[in-house]
């Protein structure tokens, strides 16, 4: 995160009184998490606790979307091979298949790698924010 | 054939500008770092055009165009798991994979699980993988040669390998990135360009002519042509057809006019097939013959929905284990950035994959005399000559054939960067002259390869590639990143399995001694040997419970925590004998974020 102004604006929840750190420029990040990393690498109770929350919530993030991606893709051709009229089917003159796989697919794939990243970045934030705070 | 002065014009600006950039992004390479992972200081934009220039190969540039003029669009789920594989990538390893700090994928076996002795069974399946890759990019720049100047097979073949091996000696990583961020803006117009024009220009055409790819009939020549058959063929002939052949045709010798009745013939190689303008066109048995049947879904091979599983799924998993593309997933400043790019990939992939397609499509009305030779894969190279008389045509054809080299370019410096990288930390102590030695070795060798193994379709020679990704690496990444349970035996287990099976299944397949329903089975393995290999791996860590690292959760959270945390570390870096490498990090600063 480089710009301070977009880090405020991601954080509109912070309760009033909570102070908010502002970073105007970010140097090589290291002093500032020695201590909570401690906690976290240590394997602590805590600690332990909420890099496996992460790690589950990212693994059923992608876990989730992938099922999505596959159930979507695998009932393509088995929908061609149960409704053969739906191969021959077309809309403004292009056949139904072609359109489907050789146009329709890709926004389809870019508008889920595109929630993914928002999700995924959002757990991170959260399990950064109870780490440094 | 005559040579094509204008395409080979085309072909040497290309490797001219490729030498040229290669030279001059080299400029800045020293440490070995430089050399393997651009010092991780490249940013999404740029890497993920670096990381389409070198994914989309032979395979993409003209395979794909050549398999939908032969299959229809069942060849469309090629580009579609190409670029699904990127997805899964994204969902299970870019960010996560970029944080382990690993220089190689051999590198970050180890980190995850410790043991010197994965690695090296690492590094044989990143080195199997690459050159079962590489193979087929070679002979796809010798047919593209000699489609367009006539120069026997071998040349192309060989100028790759010298122009990669020199780029990849020169620079590493560094020079390769800009070279192949250049050839994916180049391959994309090299594809779009001719296809706008022939577009335009097919939409003047009349609508009858148009309208035959609808047609209950075979595609027809439109205008006199010559086949020559370069191997031998078995011709699928629906209506009795009349034709003059020269050479052995069904087993006797011919010279003058043929009677074709419907149903098979065989054309032995080096006969030559002479059509007049508006017959039929024999198609290679095997493929729809009709245009109607063409148009439609599920319409080729013994087990089709099976096989489109299959295919699928080798695909989407095959490319989270291809080593040249996870090395450019290193590249990256950090996980972010890593995720960043993955999803620019895939709207740049989406963007190019649109030409191959409709580039095929057009094949089908205007070269359909390669569905007679079995040569599908001259589609693009063919098709703007085709269809415009003249300097048009020649300049188009130029364009194309230059993108076609651009991407055997790309491709295969990838891989060689890849492969170079690992024998050089592996077999050898990992100083930047170990690494030009390895870069050459990691050339040459599939280079003889080449010369010496038959041709296959290119698109199924590279899903043969990506069938034992699928089964090897995939597993054990998706594993090693998700699973505290996974042990160094149980990895090492499903390597061997999952690849080894893989590589068996495809042998027979790709050589055509099998049956059709085994073909069919065995040709697309990944639907079952990728379970396989998950389940060895599984079963064996389970079974060797005491040999889980130590230090699972340290390991675990380095890969998952965020990069501000800054925890993600680079691997030993004491291993490459020079401790300098971190410093170029602070200079070149317009990729830092």
């Amino acid at each position: 995160m480089t710009d301070p102004l977009a880090m405020l604006q991601q954080t509109p929840q912070a309760k009033p009184g909570k102070r908010v750190r502002i970073v105007l420029a970010e140097q090589r990040r290291t002093r500032r998490v020695v201590r909570t990393l401690a906690e976290v690498e240590g394997q602590t109770g805590v600690g332990e606790v909420l890099v496996r929350q992460l790690i589950r919530a990212q693994l059923l993030l992608a876990l989730r979307l992938g099922l999505l991606t596959v159930a979507v893709l695998f009932a393509i051709p088995l929908a061609f091979a149960l409704v053969p009229s739906l191969g021959t089917a077309s809309i403004v003159g292009l056949r139904l298949p072609w359109l489907l796989l050789g146009l329709g697919v890709y926004p389809f794939l870019l508008a889920v790698a595109w929630s993914y990243n928002r999700t995924a970045e959002r757990n991170e934030q959260d399990f950064a924010e109870m780490v440094e705070s | 054939m005559e040579t094509d002065l204008w395409a080979v014009t085309g072909i040497l600006l290309v490797a001219a500008l490729t030498v040229l950039i290669g030279t001059f992004g080299g400029r800045m390479s020293r440490y070995t770092s430089d050399f393997l992972v651009a010092s991780r200081t490249v940013g999404p934009r740029w890497n993920a055009a670096a990381i389409s220039g070198e994914y989309l190969s032979a395979a993409s540039f003209l395979g794909i165009a050549g398999l939908i003029l032969k299959e229809g669009p069942d060849a469309l789920w090629y580009p579609v798991g190409f670029t699904v594989g990127f997805l899964a990538l994204l969902l299970f390893v870019a960010a996560p994979l970029r944080r382990s700090g690993a220089y190689t994928l051999p590198d970050f076996a180890e980190a995850r699980l410790g043991s010197v002795r994965l690695r090296r069974v690492a590094t044989i399946f990143v080195i199997i993988i690459g050159w079962l890759y590489l193979v087929p990019q070679l002979q796809g720049a010798g047919l593209t040669l000699s489609t367009v100047t006539g120069y026997p097979l071998w040349v192309g073949a060989a100028v790759v390998a010298v122009i990669v091996i020199f780029n990849v000696v020169s620079g590493g990583m560094r020079s390769i990135t800009f070279v192949q961020a250049f050839q994916y803006w180049l391959k994309l117009s090299a594809l779009a360009v001719p296809v706008f024009v022939l577009l335009i220009y097919q939409a003047g055409e009349d609508a009858e002519f148009r309208d035959s790819l609808g047609a209950q009939a075979p595609p027809f020549f439109t205008t006199d042509t010559t086949v020559d058959v370069e191997t031998d063929v078995v011709l699928q002939v629906e209506s009795p057809m009349l034709l003059e052949a020269t050479g052995t045709v069904d087993g006797l010798a011919a010279d003058g006019p043929v009677y074709w009745a419907p149903g098979r013939h065989q054309v032995a190689e080096g006969a030559e097939l002479r059509f007049s303008a508006g017959s039929r066109v024999p198609v290679v048995a095997g493929a729809p013959v009709d245009n109607e049947d063409w148009l439609q879904p599920l319409s080729s091979g013994a087990m089709p929905l099976f096989a489109t599983y299959s295919l699928i799924v080798g695909l989407a998993l095959g490319t989270m284990g291809l080593p040249h593309v996870l090395v450019r997933f290193y590249t990256n400043p950090d996980g972010r950035a890593a995720r960043a790019t993955t999803v620019v990939v895939l709207g740049l992939l989406g963007l190019f994959y649109v030409f191959p397609t409709i580039s095929g499509v057009l094949a089908r009305l205007y070269v359909p005399k390669l569905l007679v030779s079995g040569n599908t894969d001259a589609a693009v190279l063919l098709l703007p000559g085709q269809v415009l008389s003249g300097w048009p045509g020649h300049l188009l054809g130029a364009v194309v054939a230059g993108g076609a080299f651009a991407a055997f370019l790309s491709t295969a410096s990838g891989l060689v960067v890849s492969i170079a990288g690992v024998l050089s930390t592996d077999a050898l102590p990992g100083r930047v002259s170990d690494f030009r030695l390895a870069a050459v070795v990691a050339g040459m060798i599939p280079l003889a390869f080449a010369l010496a193994a038959s041709e296959l379709d290119l698109s199924q020679s590279v899903g043969l590639a990506f069938a034992v990704a699928a089964s090897s690496f995939c597993p054990l990444l998706v594993l090693g990143i998700w699973w505290r349970g996974l042990t160094d035996t149980g990895a090492a287990a499903g390597l061997v399995v999952g690849g080894g099976l893989s590589f068996a299944a495809v042998l027979p397949a790709a050589l055509g001694v099998v049956s059709p329903f085994w073909e069919a089975l065995l040709a697309q393995p990944a639907a079952y040997t990728v379970p396989i290999a998950f389940l060895t791996m599984v079963l064996v860590s389970r079974a060797t419970p005491e040999r889980v690292p130590a230090d699972v959760s340290r390991i675990l959270l380095r890969l998952h925590a965020p990069d501000r945390l800054g925890l993600s570390q680079d691997r030993g870096v004491a291993r490459f004998g020079m401790t300098t490498v971190a410093l170029p990090r602070t200079k070149g600063g317009r990729h830092r974020r």
